[in-house]
């Protein structure tokens, strides 16, 4: 009986001391979105994280930091016991009834859109950057991005060469889907001075492979986790509907890293500057 | 000779009707006791107090225990309708097997086996893949998986029910076979959508696939305990018919029932309930389907016992599936169809391993 009575008392006083953390203080974010935890990080407000979705793998110390799983299927109640003062979260966070009861808690919750224009990665920049108190930092970052972006856009203007890229994504099992229009993919092959193989529908589609010939790519892009998927770079230019393309004759074919590339953070100009130069042998960047 | 033999009869029922009191307190204690466990802890640490707290405040009382108005909110919008919904949920489905399985003279029968939840989940992916439209566009954004899910449960059953009925007569054997090619062919609609569906698209259909019993409201559980209920609450009413049934069709007949009428209310009962169940928490496999066998190897075959502690075993299983699916990957959250056979499975083995010994399945 008095066990018992003590492990009541333990366990009341543990759960008080959790909830006598002075609001003030600081800062406990919960950021949602490899692109938010990257421009984060990018303001000197790291620290101020305390945990991350599975998508935030950039820079190398988000990963390590506690996980609220993947960003399309978060739970409520772990999140709101992180206690967190401020979640910022990616326009594709969810299910939005997780999204309505984190909010209904009382808990600050701000998202970004989720479109995939290179706008978006100004405005995620300019939300995040005002939601921190960072304004100066994140205006001096969204120029920079701006800066490199229109030398890029210059120097890629003065080649006439613009190759048909085919970007493929691998999900578990199935045929490859491709990137048609209005995706991350669209928008960084058009940066880069690429024009986009599949172009004929919208969002990432399961492509038949007479649909990869049919688009006539120059260059096969795909990202990291989908070379590995598909067992290397040799092995995706040795597939029957790739080989029959003028990229699997001419074996171009560009892997990268899949966060850099599509994240839409701030490393969007490194990425786009990065895809252009592989794009293009020729090219040259100041 | 004959005096001792009516004693030792009279003497056995008196022990079988202790032990049936016995399982249905057991049944009773431990979904009692999922049930406060299970409201009561969680990634917010809420105290007894304080939950005593909060529910008296609803009621216009204030107790000494303080708590914030994010507590309130954890407990009262978050974890009790969750927790309302998984007792209603594991106990819809264990009632669905057990009635089920006696109807269909069939260990291996479930909710899942008339089509409901294949029906339900063809439904749910074209919702995802297609978009909604007609009908759908009128319902409220959160409500038309939900709906469309139900609509498809039940149009399976319906389907499977019409290719086995003729004259008036539901064959069991021929709707057991035509459950079988129902679930094959929502099962190639599937895969049609899971090949057709984008990443987005696939990473909602799995999530459906593997079941859960996160974002529900008191809005979304108030239809699902209303299609639910009537199954939890009718269905042991029918246990001397289902018992009857284990002797066979023609013999329940002799006794005096209505076969037919009865046979088309229960499985009217277990589609509409089953169907709003998967509805709601996607598919949860495991426990329509072994809840009753752990609860017949405890009590035998007898549906007074089976039916109302399949129900409470149910309950007490989903709930303690669900305090490890939401404890146990913190801050995530693991998906708990994963878990309902984790949880359940090593007793269900234990169980089997020990009556090997001791006799068949009924």
């Amino acid at each position: 009986m008095r066990t018992a009575r003590s492990i009541f008392a333990a366990v009341a006083l543990a759960a008080a001391a959790g909830l006598s953390t002075p609001a003030s203080a600081a800062e406990r974010i919960v950021s949602i979105g490899g692109a938010i935890t990257e421009i984060l990080y990018t303001l000197g407000a790291g620290d101020r994280i305390v945990a991350v979705d599975t998508t935030s793998l950039y820079p190398e110390a988000a990963p390590k930091l506690p996980q609220v799983g993947y960003l399309r299927s978060l739970a409520a109640e772990p999140i709101i016991a992180l206690k967190p003062t401020l979640i910022i979260a990616d326009g594709d966070a969810g299910p939005p009834a997780v999204i309505k009861q984190i909010r209904e808690a009382g808990v600050r919750l701000e998202v970004t859109p989720a479109d995939p224009s290179v706008a978006n990665v100004y405005e995620k920049i300019r939300i995040v950057s005002a939601l921190v108190g960072e304004e100066a930092k994140g205006n001096e970052l969204a120029e920079a991005i701006r800066r490199d972006l229109r030398s890029l856009a210059k120097a890629v203007a003065a080649i006439p060469d613009r190759p048909r890229v085919l970007f493929l994504l691998s999900v578990g099992r199935g045929s490859p889907l491709a990137g048609g229009n209005e995706t991350h993919a669209d928008t960084i092959i058009a940066l880069a001075g690429g024009v986009n193989a599949a172009a004929g529908f919208t969002g990432y589609k399961p492509i038949p492979a007479e649909g990869v010939v049919a688009a006539r790519p120059d260059v096969i892009l795909v990202v990291d986790r989908t070379a590995a998927a598909l067992g290397g770079e040799k092995v995706i230019l040795a597939r029957a509907e790739i080989a029959a393309t003028p990229a699997g004759r001419a074996k171009r074919i560009v892997t990268m890293d899949g966060l850099l590339l599509l994240g839409f953070g701030p490393r969007t100009a490194v990425a786009a500057r990065e895809l252009a130069l592989r794009l293009h042998p020729g090219l040259r960047l100041d | 000779m004959g005096a001792s033999l009516s004693l030792d009869v009279q003497r056995a029922a008196g022990d079988r009707r202790r032990g049936r009191a016995r399982l249905l307190a057991g049944a009773a204690g431990l979904f009692a006791v999922s049930f406060f466990l299970s409201a009561g802890y969680g990634a917010v640490t809420i105290t007894p107090g304080q939950i005593l707290s909060i529910l008296a405040a609803q009621a216009g009382i204030s107790l000494p225990w303080s708590y914030t108005s994010a507590e309130e909110t954890v407990f009262l919008a978050i974890r009790l309708p969750r927790v309302c919904l998984g007792a209603l949920a594991g106990g819809v489905l264990a009632a669905c097997g057990a009635s089920l399985q006696g109807l269909f003279r069939n260990p291996l029968a479930d909710p899942a086996l008339i089509g409901v939840s294949s029906g339900a989940a063809l439904a749910a992916v074209a919702c995802i893949v297609l978009g909604s439209g007609g009908i759908l566009a009128h319902v409220g954004a959160e409500y038309r998986l939900p709906v469309a899910a139900f609509i498809g449960g039940l149009a399976a059953v319906w389907l499977v029910n019409r290719m086995a009925t003729q004259n008036g007569h539901t064959d069991i054997a021929t709707m057991l076979l035509a459950g079988v090619a129902i679930n094959a062919i929502c099962g190639a609609g599937i895969g049609a959508f899971v090949f057709a569906s984008d990443d987005q698209q696939l990473r909602q259909l799995n999530f459906w696939m593997l079941g859960s019993l996160g974002g529900v409201t008191w809005g979304k559980l108030l239809p699902v305990a209303v299609l639910a209920l009537p199954a939890i609450l009718l269905l042991p009413a029918f246990a001397r018919f289902l018992d009857a049934m284990l002797l066979g069709e023609s013999e329940t007949l002799y006794l005096g029932f209505e076969v037919e009428r009865t046979k088309k209310i229960i499985i009217a009962l277990a589609a509409v309930a089953a169907g709003a169940s998967v509805s709601a928490t996607g598919i949860i496999g495991f426990i329509g389907l072994v809840v009753p066998h752990v609860i017949r190897l405890l009590a035998g075959p007898g549906h007074r016992a089976l039916l109302p502690a399949s129900i409470m075993a149910g309950a007490a299983l989903m709930l303690t599936a669900d305090i490890f699916a939401r404890t146990l990957v913190l801050p995530a959250e693991l998906p708990i169809g994963i878990l309902t056979a984790c949880v359940g499975g090593p007793f269900f083995i234990w169980l089997l391993v020990r009556r090997v010994g001791g006799g068949g399945w009924s």
